[in-house]
């Protein structure tokens, strides 16, 4: 059968000049396939990341939405903790989406889960209450063309304040911080795998692609 | 909250669920939050607590939301009399206790103690057949809440018969309380294979399909085309052990619910966190091997197949 597995362009480099990059997401819990449909949307190779020694091969990762205490412990149960620091060292890039945004940040004003320290954001959890607050808001995105974005905040966390060389990407209409970003660290309160609008994935591969360069 | 001008939803989120009921009425919850949770909680454990220490243990175990009752099903049934919703003064105990999603039962049809629910914060509701059911023909319209809601389901028709009135996740049914796996294996069974079933039909047996089912039309087509659920689709009733729940994992529900399971084993902490990991690692048989040691006694249990007519609370539900 080897020889007639079809080969993907896009992974071959035949027809994109780009270098082929491949994503992981990090599967311990939470909506981990919608971000891997969505990249695959894309054409980008996407894998479900359930042990440490995955994240060796991967230009990019995801931590999903889903519950930070859940996620928290997961990480820490399962080893990922030095993995993790070591891939955002080497200049991979990395996405936390609403828990993930919680799981890497430096601190967080509430008294539990223990966050990973990766990002210099201080986050609140559920910021905004409980489930019957959720919503949904439009907003520019700042280095994403083509109009405003629809976010959905599911049980959200906001930014409260960033650290030194993290910029503000994208805010609510009363300012707080929703997206940020600091050279190969991406964190949205948001959900942009539960919507159609690939935008902020195609940015995180940009980051991706950053990554891949500078470390040539 | 206006959805109509929003770019679209992903395939998995029911947009035809939500696009048959803009023509009507409108709705309440916002859809994409609502179903949205759900996709949250997959990959987790949804765990049966009956009071705020046992929500912390579940919490600290790593459960992604708790379900707050007066009394795990094994003890209603032990107890029999009229199940009804919890104690407002419980389940406000427990939401304070945690910073996880509270889940929290309503009899089948009782929309007043949904709405009471809804104004204690809770954050998911399930109209759930481990309480006494409160109306013999109708279940309630689940689209006049914000709060989303839960259902439980035997077969695919009663799956999209409740997603038609508005739930935004649906659990197969096993046998509360039992210990016993069977019948949650039987239904997830039944409810896959369905799906499948549909999947690979002709558009022309659709219609059909759905009048057999008891099915709205508009769902079976968008199972015909998805190949799955509208909704986030967990397993309930009578896992127990960290295999039953990777069992239903690999059968291919996205999550588990345990109720009895956790609290009426020897040693619960162990439990909980045992079923937590093979939910995560339920494809890989070193680690549940790994997993499955030194967890004491699992709960006693009740063999699901010799219960009478009357003593089955799964075939609750319209």
């Amino acid at each position: 059968m080897v020889g007639t597995t079809p080969v993907n362009p896009l992974e071959s480099g035949e027809v994109d000049e780009k270098p082929a990059l491949k994503i992981g997401v990090l599967a311990l819990q939470g909506d981990f396939i919608e971000h891997i449909q969505m990249f695959r949307k894309l054409g980008v190779e996407a894998v479900e990341v359930r042990k440490p020694s995955q994240l060796a091969e991967l230009d990019g990762l995801i931590i999903p939405g889903g519950e930070s205490t859940t996620i928290c412990r997961l990480i820490d149960l399962f080893g990922f903790e030095d993995e993790l620091r070591k891939f955002v060292d080497d200049r991979r890039a990395l996405w936390g989406t609403c828990a993930g945004m919680i799981v890497i940040a430096r601190e967080l004003t509430d008294p539990y889960p223990e966050p990973l320290r990766l990002m210099d954001i201080s986050v609140s959890r559920n910021w905004f209450g409980r489930q019957v607050d959720s919503f949904e808001d439009e907003f520019e995105f700042s280095g994403i063309e083509g109009g405003p974005f629809l976010a959905v905040f599911i049980r959200a966390p906001v930014v409260e304040s960033v650290g030194e060389g993290v910029e503000v990407i994208a805010r609510l209409e009363d300012g707080k911080p929703v997206a940020v970003r600091s050279e190969n660290l991406l964190a949205t309160a948001f959900h942009p795998e539960l919507t159609d609008d690939s935008r902020v994935h195609e940015y995180f591969l940009a980051m991706a692609r950053e990554g891949v360069a500078n470390r040539r | 909250m206006d959805t109509t001008s929003t770019p679209g939803t992903t395939a998995t989120n029911g947009t035809q669920a939500k696009a048959w009921r803009e023509g009507s009425k409108p709705e309440v919850g916002n859809w994409r939050e609502k179903s949205g949770l759900a996709q949250m909680l997959k990959g987790g454990v949804i765990m049966d607590v009956v009071t705020p220490d046992q929500a912390k243990i579940a919490e600290d175990a790593g459960a992604v939301s708790v379900m707050a009752l007066e009394r795990v099903p094994s003890d209603i049934r032990r107890d029999g009399g009229v199940a009804r919703m919890s104690d407002p003064d419980l389940i406000d105990g427990i939401i304070n206790a945690v910073s996880i999603p509270v889940m929290a039962n309503a009899r089948i049809g009782h929309f007043v103690e949904a709405q009471v629910l809804e104004a204690l914060g809770v954050d998911y509701c399930d109209e759930s057949e481990v309480l006494t059911p409160a109306d013999n023909s109708f279940h309630i319209n689940k689209w006049e809440f914000k709060m989303p809601f839960v259902c439980g389901a035997t077969n695919l028709g009663e799956a999209l018969r409740r997603i038609g009135e508005g739930a935004a996740m649906i659990r197969t049914k096993g046998e509360a309380g039992t210990g016993d796996i069977v019948n949650a294996v039987t239904h997830a069974r039944e409810v896959l294979g369905e799906i499948r079933k549909i999947q690979h039909m002709d558009e022309e047996e659709l219609m059909t399909e759905a009048k057999n089912l008891g099915a709205p039309f508009e769902l079976v087509l968008e199972v015909h085309k998805t190949g799955k659920l509208p909704v986030v689709n967990f397993a309930a009733g009578g896992i127990a052990t960290p295999a039953d729940a990777a069992l239903m994992m690999q059968i291919g529900v996205e999550g588990v619910f345990v109720g009895s399971g956790i609290f009426k084993s020897e040693n619960p902490p162990a439990m909980a966190d045992a079923i937590v990991r093979a939910t995560t690692h339920y494809n890989d048989p070193d680690m549940l091997a790994e997993i499955s040691r030194g967890l004491g006694d699992a709960m006693a249990g009740l063999e699901a197949n010799k219960l009478t007519a009357d003593q089955r609370l799964e075939t609750r539900g319209w």
